[in-house]
């Protein structure tokens, strides 16, 4: 294949050269990027210690380059991933298997492949016509806008480790669970008849042969895309979110949003469904909620429903779903997004 | 002359690469067509899952990505 010819002619252990500087500058921005933001928020622009104004700035500044770094970092390394992924081989991965672990293999496929929510629909067709199960189709499809690195990237910058793995486990189970549910449910007949009568021959997969300076450089452009596309969500995101953490008092969201409410759970996820937002604006606002009283669970609730189950997907998907059809994936998501947002609540 | 299809469901990736081609052609200075294609039925006989998708005289030379401008000026000259 003509692919494989483009990058072999440059020199290897440049680049290799290369990554290691730039691990090397990204690791020293990191370090020192607290105190710098501290020096600059109270040495240059002169701001006091503990005022609204001051806090707001400090956080502000050590968050956005922060975020971005962590961003890029892993951008980096999950395109290396995924360069060893395509829909072409997960299809193959997920043909002939049962359904349980087809939808267990699917969701965790769902993280590695390579999926932009634009190709739902040619994706949809290929998995569907190559014999694999609707539901083990939709635990894909779930996984795979819900579990994405700009969100597991911006909860283990603003929450830590731990939310963000929770996150991640609760995003699978999610997926697995409302893949076998829509399964069980032989919902085969809500889908657009001409689905079934389309031709298709997957074209040859090419992920086992790229060399790697091919992956290195599809990673490095995937970082200069998804961070220049997300980086101003990214800032205005951490504006507002640093304006609550400066200016909101604490607590002050602890009664329609903290545990006690336990209505506020489906109804962020109500709100959240029509809403469409990349996981970078959201996450920032959502972190500074928390911080004032808003409970995890509900927070989270409130973000999965949001980048999970986007309007504009759903008109994608409406070219080969029937209306029921998509009524029921939007019933039996939210129902488990909300299931967890309780879940959380309660070991939270 | 080359006949280079960008296969896609109309996204801003596909708009994208589309434009990637055309620069890419005058750059070159060969002589090329470059037509978006948004029928789901063409797409998917070329058996491509992951848009946007480039086809060069009906070969299918990637899917799933935008390439950086040099590799679809490869990609191109390669087809020459």
């Amino acid at each position: 294949m003509a692919i494989n010819k483009i990058s072999a002619p440059r020199a290897t252990p440049r680049v290799y050269i290369a990554l290691a500087l730039a691990a090397i500058a990204w690791w020293i921005a990191y370090t020192i990027l607290q105190p710098l933001a501290e020096f600059v928020a109270y040495n240059i622009l002169a701001l006091e210690r503990g005022s609204h104004l001051g806090e707001a700035v400090a956080f502000f500044l050590y968050d956005v380059p922060k975020i971005l770094l962590l961003l890029s970092a892993m951008i980096f390394f999950i395109t290396i991933i995924r360069t060893f992924f395509s829909p072409e081989r997960t299809r193959q991965l997920l043909g002939g298997r049962r359904v349980g672990i087809g939808n267990v293999l699917a969701a965790m496929l769902g993280i590695v492949t390579p999926f932009c929510s634009c190709s739902a629909v040619p994706l949809f067709i290929g998995f569907v016509e190559s014999g694999i199960p609707l539901g083990v189709t939709f635990s894909f499809l779930i996984a795979a806008p819900v579990i994405n690195e700009v969100a597991v990237v911006l909860l283990f910058g603003l929450f830590g480790w731990r939310v963000a793995a929770l996150y991640i486990a609760s995003g699978l189970t999610i997926a697995i669970f409302a893949g076998i549910v829509i399964g069980r449910l032989n919902l085969e007949r809500y889908v657009e008849d001409f689905v079934w009568q389309l031709q298709f021959t997957a074209a040859p997969d090419e992920s086992g042969k790229l060399t790697w300076d091919e992956r290195i450089t599809r990673a490095i452009n995937a970082v200069r895309q998804i961070v220049g596309k997300v980086w101003l969500y990214v800032v205005i995101g951490i504006a507002v979110g640093a304006g609550i953490h400066g200016y909101v008092p604490t607590d002050a969201l602890a009664e329609v949003m903290g545990k006690s409410a336990w209505w506020s759970v489906p109804i962020a996820v109500l709100i959240g469904i029509p809403l469409y937002s990349n996981a970078a604006g959201i996450i920032p606002i959502v972190s500074a909620l928390i911080e004032k009283g808003a409970s995890l669970g509900t927070a989270l609730a409130f973000m999965m429903a949001v980048v999970g189950l986007s309007l504009p997907e759903m008109i994608i998907l409406r070219r080969v779903l029937k209306p029921q059809l998509i009524a029921i994936f939007i019933g039996v998501v939210g129902i488990a997004i909300i299931l967890t947002g309780y879940l959380f609540n309660l070991v939270m | 002359m080359l006949k280079i299809k960008v296969l896609g469901s109309g996204c801003a990736n596909c708009h994208k690469v589309e434009a990637l081609a055309k620069q890419a052609i005058a750059q070159l200075g060969v002589e090329a067509q470059v037509e978006l294609v948004t029928d789901l039925q063409t797409i998917l006989r070329y058996g491509v899952m992951s848009t946007p998708g480039i086809v060069i005289n009906d070969q299918v030379v990637s899917t799933g990505r935008v390439p950086a401008p040099s590799q679809i000026t490869t990609m191109i000259t390669n087809a020459l």
